[in-house]
């Protein structure tokens, strides 16, 4: 192996001792690792295959922008147009509300708090963050009482918020400090240097953060189920009124016995997974992108 | 037959000129024909000199597209002390770290020519760089001791090599060894983290021959150190010599006169690629060196 | 990097900051201008504070309406709601405990598996993979969380609870039955168990990602150093990564428990929603959050959704305590080990 004649044998360098086992060791370990990275992709793959096989068919046209019916008669099923629209809206409502709330909470906490006022803000986003999304539901259903659109909205912005906010102050915290220090030191106001320099820098970022809350809040089913529960009605886009949504069309869909409404479950799935997906790619090449062109 | 984890062969130049350039056919002729000279970079059979630990004959890196070294022919010697000197960038940590392997983990990392050690070619197929790095220790620029305590940094290789009996003795032996022991025995079990930079350096050195190792490797070792610490160093790389073979990097030429016995002095060749321009004992590099280059580093003209 | 500059351009980036006192003391103009920057700098300061306020008033109005909307189930249950068992909306008996019980269970089988899973992959993402490897398994893995929780419901409804009845739980049975966790599955496959592999699914990516950022914070030196001893990767990784980052590891496992136990929608679809407290693992449950998404919408009385808040108030409860438990741990057995 490697070695010549003239080479010393007690200088080889080959596994001496016990080496042999700890190799063995080690490797098994490492390729256990590979292996749990493999079991996620390969979990992934088979989901989106699964959802895809029963789902990528029931795609066209008619089902696209048809409505249910009202009943179901076997093979004839309708569409999800009105739940497509549904979520389209109800979805917009929230980010119009979380995207500036999520992204001034993140100024002041960059740019304006002190350390012991961007403390405890920090912790209410943090206990947000990981608030269970029925509880939103269940809160909202509570506040405003009625069903709506406005409701599922704000139930959703409260899932968008700490999203956006967190990820929003992260990228600001990004922003070089010298690029603020710098128009200080020439007397630009507090300002102009925020929108001027420190946001534009730190939009790629922001920019990623809402489109990734955008997608969260598409397939969020807790904090609409109780807030616009509204299912198989023909297009419904006034906001005072429930609207029907995706998530729970699918969920009541899948708790269905008819073969053609499960069908039209997994149609619906395949057509929010994709679009979901489709959007996390989105944001992290826009992310990319906007990195490079900034040089970070 | 590849160390776990590494990334086999990808991590060496495909155009690579070294023995084990294609590794599949490399193995079956030595395997067959074992008297056969290893190396097919060199006409020259291996010269069986008792006392070269390392033999380097025409070697070069490069990372990716890029040369970072080349034309590196020198043989270490047991038992001495060999200071790699000259400006920095001119590849003497390089090729350095290619003594263990330690470059073999950067991405794109390539070697040229034949490096052996007693014999065996560093980098062939069969060689694991557990056991290269389990014979051959290092000592980096940057005292890293583990966030352990004092014991448990120099017990921890020895505990992986199944080394444990009389594990304290052995502990005792290195930091000693060290000229660390007097300072530290009474907080053997006190944090790593507390020992002062000179310290902690002298603690690296008894980690790594803790597990008796043929050779160690110390990269700039008391860069990071006040005068006195690395007097203490000089001092121990004196000591340690007569017992192990030692290369050392360093910036610092005064250090490789009163510490090394060999000095190869490295520098940018017109290409700006790193390269051994003079290797000699060190009384003659620095009294009467063969070459301008080397005359105009030690008298400060250049670097 | 010019276009950054649009708001400033023709005032303030020609000033020089030596001669800008007596320009403002000498012109009129940028006296106006500056009466206008104090104005836009004080609102957007107003702002970014009503949007901090927004928010946190935001979370003190949703402990309110959750507590107010306890209220009736506080006052006829009181504290000894936690440990009532019975949950029976026909007879107006309620109590946390069955639930209390099917979400500690499923939430600690499936953050254990998810543990597992997610630190392995972490090591792998951090130390194993080559960059580019890593570069495209990472944000698949991540991926796996954007799966909406009622796709992954549905996807355990039709392949996660029949695999796990027929490939883990019948044979799992049948082998080591005579254990009270292994007891006879349903008929469909919804169980505590199969919540459990949903929760692993959701929980899998979050732990890995985080405890990938952990690893990756351990300097390169520690690393080398350990391999230049004739480490193994192995003894490397444990010597030096696992060793110095346990805190971090912890914290990620208490984050994804906090997400298991919130989760309702895909639990509720698998689970089975029956509030029995069984030490079956393969029998039909509830968890908190299940129960409320199965029953909120089809009170049979006022104290029925009372209790329901209640059940909120607890799941509330909990995930503060994760949050509260994973900064005790981080704080007080998180310190940078090495500086």
């Amino acid at each position: 192996m490697g070695v010549s004649g003239d080479a010393d044998p007690s200088f080889a360098l080959t596994p001496s001792g016990n080496l042999r086992r700890r190799l063995a060791v080690s490797r098994a370990l490492v390729a256990a690792t590979v292996l749990a990275a493999g079991v996620a992709v390969g979990v992934l793959i088979i989901l989106v295959y699964f959802v895809a096989q029963r789902g990528a068919s029931r795609l066209s046209l008619g089902f696209l922008t048809k409505a249910l019916p009202l009943v179901s008669f076997g093979a004839v099923s309708g569409g999800i147009g009105p739940a497509i629209a549904g979520t389209v809206e109800i979805v917009l409502i929230s980010t119009v509300i979380a995207l500036p709330v999520g992204v001034l909470a993140a100024i002041y906490l960059t740019e304006f708090a002190t350390a012991r006022v961007a403390k405890p803000v920090e912790t209410v986003l943090e206990v947000l963050s990981g608030l269970p999304t029925i509880i939103a539901g269940i809160f909202v259903s509570a506040l405003l009482v009625t069903q709506s659109a406005y409701a599922a909205g704000v139930a959703l912005a409260i899932v968008q918020v700490p999203l956006i906010a967190r990820t929003s102050a992260e990228s600001l915290r990004r922003v070089p400090e010298a690029l603020g220090e710098a128009a200080d030191a020439l007397g630009i106001a507090r300002w102009r240097t925020l929108t001027g320099i420190i946001l534009p820098t730190a939009a790629g970022g922001i920019v990623t953060a809402t489109i990734l809350a955008i997608a969260r809040a598409a397939g969020e089913t807790a904090p609409v189920l109780f807030t616009s529960s509204a299912f198989g009605t023909p297009y419904q886009l006034n906001p005072t009124q429930q609207v029907p949504n995706l998530p729970v069309e699918i969920y009541n869909l899948a708790n269905s016995q008819d073969p053609a409404a499960i069908a039209d479950a997994w149609g619906a799935a395949f057509l929010l997974i994709v679009l979901i997906l489709l959007a996390n790619v989105g944001a992290r090449l826009w992310l990319r992108h906007s990195e490079r062109k900034r040089g970070l | 037959m590849t160390p776990s984890g590494t990334p086999p062969e990808a991590a060496r130049s495909p155009t690579q000129a070294g023995p084990a350039t294609t590794p599949s056919p490399r193995l079956r002729l030595s395997s067959g024909a074992a008297s056969y000279p290893v190396s097919q970079a060199s006409d020259r059979p291996w010269r069986p000199a008792a006392d070269v630990v390392f033999c380097a004959e025409e070697v070069g890196v490069s990372y990716g597209a890029k040369r970072a070294v080349r034309n590196i022919t020198l043989d270490i010697h047991r038992n001495e002390a060999t200071a790699f000197i000259g400006p920095s960038g001119c590849g003497k940590t390089t090729v350095l770290r290619c003594l263990n392997r330690m470059n073999d983990s950067i991405p794109g990392f390539g070697l040229y020519g034949s490096l052996r050690y007693h014999g065996h070619d560093l980098y062939a197929p069969g060689v694991n760089r557990v056991e290269v790095r389990r014979r051959i220790g290092m000592v980096f620029q940057k005292p890293n001791p583990f966030p352990k305590s004092i014991f448990d940094n120099v017990a921890w290789a020895p505990r992986n090599l199944g080394m444990k009996a009389d594990l304290d003795e052995r502990v005792e032996r290195a930091l000693r060894a060290a000229a660390l022991w007097d300072e530290v025995k009474d907080r053997l079990k006190a944090s790593a983290l507390g020992l002062s930079g000179g310290q902690q350096q002298r603690l690296c050195i008894a980690r790594a021959i803790a597990i008796e190792p043929d050779v160690l490797l110390l990269d700039e070792p008391a860069s990071a150190l006040d005068p006195i610490a690395t007097a203490s160093i000089e001092e121990l790389v004196h000591d340690l010599k007569t017992r192990y073979t030692i290369v050392i990097v360093t910036h610092n030429m005064q250090q490789a006169m009163r510490v090394a016995d060999r000095t190869a002095f490295f520098s940018l060749d017109r290409d700006q690629i790193g390269t051994l321009i003079e290797y000699d004992r060190t009384e003659r590099i620095f009294s009467q060196p063969a070459d301008q280059r080397t005359r105009d580093y030690i008298t400060g003209r250049f670097g | 990097m010019s276009g950054w500059w649009w708001p400033l351009r023709g005032y303030s980036a020609r000033v020089d900051p030596a001669s800008s006192a007596a320009a403002l003391a000498g012109r009129t103009r940028l006296t106006r201008l500056n009466r206008v920057d104090r104005v836009a700098s004080r609102a957007l300061r107003w702002l970014a504070l009503l949007g901090a306020l927004i928010v946190s008033l935001g979370l003190l109005a949703i402990v309110y309406q959750v507590i107010t909307g306890a209220s009736l189930a506080l006052h006829r249950f009181g504290p000894g709601f936690v440990g009532r068992q019975q949950w029976s909306p026909a007879t107006n008996q309620f109590g946390a405990l069955t639930l209390l019980y099917g979400t500690l269970v499923t939430s600690v089988f499936g953050v254990a598996i998810a543990a597992v899973l997610g630190v392995a992959i972490g090591l792998f993402l951090s130390l194993m993979a080559p960059r580019r490897v890593a570069a495209v398994v990472g944000p698949l893995v991540e991926m796996l969380a954007a799966i909406p929780s009622v796709v992954l419901g549905l996807v355990g409804i039709y392949l996660i609870a029949p695999f796990a009845l027929h490939n883990i739980e019948a044979p799992l049975h049948r082998a080591f039955g005579f254990i009270p966790l292994f007891g006879p599955p349903g008929t469909v496959g919804n169980s505590d168990f199969t919540a459990s592999l949903v929760l692993v699914i959701m929980v899998v990516p979050i732990i890995a990602a985080l405890t990938r950022d952990i690893f990756l914070t351990v300097p390169r030196e520690l690393r080398d150093g350990a391999e230049a001893l004739g480490a193994t990767r192995w003894e490397m990784i444990r010597g030096v990564v696992l060793s110095t980052t346990p805190s971090g590891v912890v914290v990620a496992c208490i984050l994804g428990f906090g997400r298991a136990i919130g989760e309702a929608i895909a639990v509720t679809q698998v689970i089975g929603n029956i509030t029995q407290v069984s030490a079956n693992l393969f029998a039909r449950g509830d968890t908190l959050a299940s129960l409320i998404a199965n029953q909120f919408l089809t009170p049979v009385s006022a104290l029925h959704t009372a209790s329901m808040f209640y059940l909120g108030m607890v799941l509330f409860t909990l995930e503060l305590s994760t949050i509260l438990l994973a900064r005790y741990v981080s704080r007080n057995f998180g310190r940078r080990q090495w500086a």
